[in-house]
């Protein structure tokens, strides 16, 4: 008799503990700035509203790398946050330290969440996966490089969108000179000309399964004659005044596109939320990236760009129950449909895709499907993505050569040779890193 | 006559801990944590480490690139250090001679050492804006196509210009109280012996301005080498790409963006043994043949 009151004075009293500390509090670190951020707060507080057991907070971090960076010193100080947002380029340093998160998938499983990989977009599907396929990290803001281009000016020129890069040097490029445009700008060498270059022409950019496979021994192959020669028709375009660069700044090549000097410019479907809030002057429209018939005759899908988000290790099972909830909540179509149409970012499911078609979304903004339509465009053995270590210093050593080719200092073949003996020492020196 | 002191020698050490304690955790700590991340290849996670010996030191040694940046910090530093001491010296002596108004022209001289290095480097990015930058604009009707972020030159061009801007008024302020330290007998004396002003400054006011001219050498030159960070990464706009750096932003980007800790540490120590060198070429070679008064 006692014992049971007693029994129950402690079952009453777990409960009271239980509704006392009500909400697990989860904190998420972020790179998403300005107008992106604000979104990021919406969608936290739509989840905070949603239920009552799990509260969210987001953090905006700095930049990608800065965000990076702040994880890590977090992490080794062990005050790292449930959630990090790692950049496609920072995806091999976090993978590659296992014991610093749960994959994505784990968790899900672990938690009840119904988890299927094939309901993600298939450009998105493995680039945050491990080379089975099983996904470690959670695809959140998606793009896709594509090509925008000025209505007007195409019309003026009488010629339409390219649809390989022959069309555009032989036919779109001369037109449009002739109409008083600059024909060509890009904004990221690395990503646009070479990573998704690689990928449209189902191009191997890695051994190792494109380092999917592990560290020891992956070696760039970025020193081939398809990219090369593109670099050189790149480098004759600029000569003929068809492409303009304004340095590795992001912002800096696409103002003269705004400006209505460039008629075409390569950019991230991500771009089309600022570009449609903006007063251009000017009707805009977006299509794929082009490929050289020479090169292959069925070019692929790109893949994603962005960044994903991490579960980090170290957290107790409560929490981590709480961001596996968010992350249902992330990923459902509702949410993915209201990322999408505020940012641009493709959706990253099949199921919000579907959505955003059933709502009549793109009768009213065709240009907003093309990154997610380029992205499940048919696949090949080359169009997942890379894992590559110390991968942001292989893009800076790329955008280093690559100004230098495109400021006359030096040539493709000596660029090209550079950066493959650049690369190849930096991911030799991530792979001790790994031991 | 007695020297003061202590009976024991816990009392000074004790009243010394507070400023050990603070240099210690604050310098030698990271410091010895520097030199030895620099002889391994870390994850940046700490998971996995390798003992490398020396192979970050001799990575670099054979790296041109940073051969080159090293190269091009000491043009830079020689650049920006010369320019900011003759602006600064000749605005000095200029301004030592203004009677009406002297206040306000100094004030409007010193101001600009309150703008901080990323507000100075904004104001750059301003000023060299690729499409109605003023200074772009003046440079095309000079008939030169300034292209700041594309071109080497004309970036590395508005790093030193920027950077000078910024460090002007320091050295006009340590050189104008240093022209008004010099005592007037010296200078009447002058002027009754030489009648030229260019000869007087040469030959009386700029030896007696010696001791402040080395001190302020050592600073500007720790500030090329150092402080420009701020100017550097805003001019770049965060993407080094073929843009010209200074070792310091490279040890950034290959630390905090790369996080390639063992080659940033390494990169580090570098850095320390040059301004440790300085130091010593500071206190063996200049306080000894400078003479205070």
């Amino acid at each position: 008799m006692k014992l049971s009151l007693i029994g129950g004075a402690i079952a009453s009293f777990g409960l009271f503990a239980n509704v006392a500390q009500a909400e697990t509090e989860i904190t998420f670190w972020h790179a998403m700035g300005g107008a992106l951020g604000e979104t990021v707060n919406a969608i936290a507080e739509d989840f905070n509203a949603s239920q009552s057991e799990y509260k969210l907070t987001p953090v905006f971090k700095g930049t990608y790398e800065e965000t990076l960076t702040a994880g890590i010193a977090a992490f080794r100080a062990g005050e790292q946050p449930n959630i990090l947002q790692v950049f496609d380029a920072g995806a091999a340093t976090v993978i590659g330290a296992k014991g610093a998160t749960v994959p994505v998938q784990d968790l899900l499983q672990a938690n009840g969440v119904d988890f299927d990989i094939n309901d993600y977009i298939s450009g998105v599907r493995y680039f945050y996966a491990d080379s089975d396929g099983k996904m470690i990290g959670m695809p959140f803001n998606s793009s896709s490089p594509v090509m925008y281009y000025n209505v007007d000016a195409l019309e003026a020129a009488g010629v339409t969108p390219p649809k390989t890069w022959e069309e555009f040097q032989s036919v779109t490029a001369p037109a449009l000179k002739d109409a008083g445009y600059t024909a060509l700008a890009q904004s990221h060498l690395p990503w646009i000309f070479t990573e998704n270059f690689m990928s449209r022409h189902n191009l191997p950019f890695a051994t190792n399964n494109n380092g999917y496979d592990g560290v020891e021994g992956t070696k760039i192959l970025v020193n081939n004659d398809a990219i090369k020669n593109h670099f050189k028709a790149v480098q004759q375009w600029q000569q003929d005044g068809h492409f303009e660069w304004f340095g590795t700044g992001w912002g800096d090549n696409q103002t003269p596109f705004e400006e209505g000097k460039v008629a075409i410019w390569l950019g991230s479907s991500g771009s089309f939320g600022g570009l449609s809030q903006k007063d251009l002057g000017f009707d805009f429209s977006a299509t794929y990236l082009p490929y050289w018939e020479a090169v292959t005759t069925e070019p692929k899908q790109t893949f994603i760009g962005g960044a994903s988000l991490f579960a980090m290790a170290g957290k107790s099972d409560a929490e981590n129950e709480a961001t596996a909830a968010f992350f249902e909540f992330l990923t459902k179509a509702e949410t993915q449909f209201f990322w999408h149409k505020e940012t641009g970012y493709v959706p990253v499911t099949t199921a919000a895709y579907d959505l955003a078609k059933a709502e009549g979304y793109y009768d009213e903004a065709p240009a907003a499907e093309v990154g997610i339509q380029q992205l499940s465009l048919p696949a090949g053995d080359n169009t997942k993505g890379y894992r590559m270590g110390f991968y942001v210093q292989i893009r800076d050593v790329m955008n280093r050569e690559f100004g230098r080719i495109l400021t006359g200092e030096t040539d493709v073949d000596t660029a090209f040779g550079k950066i493959e003996d650049e690369a190849n020492a930096l991911l030799a020196r991530f792979a001790k890193t790994q031991n | 006559m007695k020297r003061a002191g202590f009976t024991t020698h816990w009392l000074p050490i004790l009243l010394l801990m507070p400023q050990l304690s603070i240099i210690i955790v604050f310098f030698y700590w990271p410091a010895a944590e520097a030199v030895q991340s620099s002889f391994y290849l870390e994850d940046p996670f700490g998971f996995g480490s390798t003992f490398v010996g020396l192979e970050n030191y001799t990575d670099l040694a054979g790296n041109a690139e940073y051969r080159r940046i090293a190269w091009f910090t000491v043009i830079f530093t020689a650049l920006v250090t010369f320019f900011s001491l003759a602006l600064a010296l000749l605005l000095a002596v200029k301004a030592d001679k203004v009677i009406r108004g002297a206040r306000s022209y100094r004030t409007l001289i010193m101001w600009v050492y309150a703008v901080a290095p990323p507000v100075a480097g904004f104001v750059g990015v301003m000023l060299f804006n690729q499409s109605w930058g003023p200074l772009t604009r003046a440079f095309q009707s000079l008939g030169h196509d300034f292209v700041l972020g594309v071109n080497y030159s004309d970036t590395a061009f508005a790093m030193v210009l920027v950077s000078v801007w910024k460090q002007v008024p320091v050295n006009f302020i340590f050189f104008l109280s240093g022209l008004q330290s010099i005592p007037k007998s010296v200078r009447e004396a002058a002027l009754i012996d030489n009648r030229s002003a260019s000869g007087r400054f040469w030959d009386v006011t700029f030896p007696l301005l010696a001791p402040t001219g080395f001190f302020l050498l050592i600073i500007n030159i720790t500030y090329a080498l150092f402080d420009t960070f701020g100017v550097i990464d805003t001019l770049v706009k965060g993407e080094p790409g073929n843009n010209p750096m200074t070792l310091v932003y490279k040890v950034y980007v290959d630390g905090f963006r790369g996080n390639d800790l063992g080659g940033s540490s390494a990169q580090s120590v570098i850095l320390m043994v040059l301004v440790l060198a300085l130091t010593v070429f500071q206190f063996r070679l200049v306080e000894r043949r400078i003479h205070y008064t």
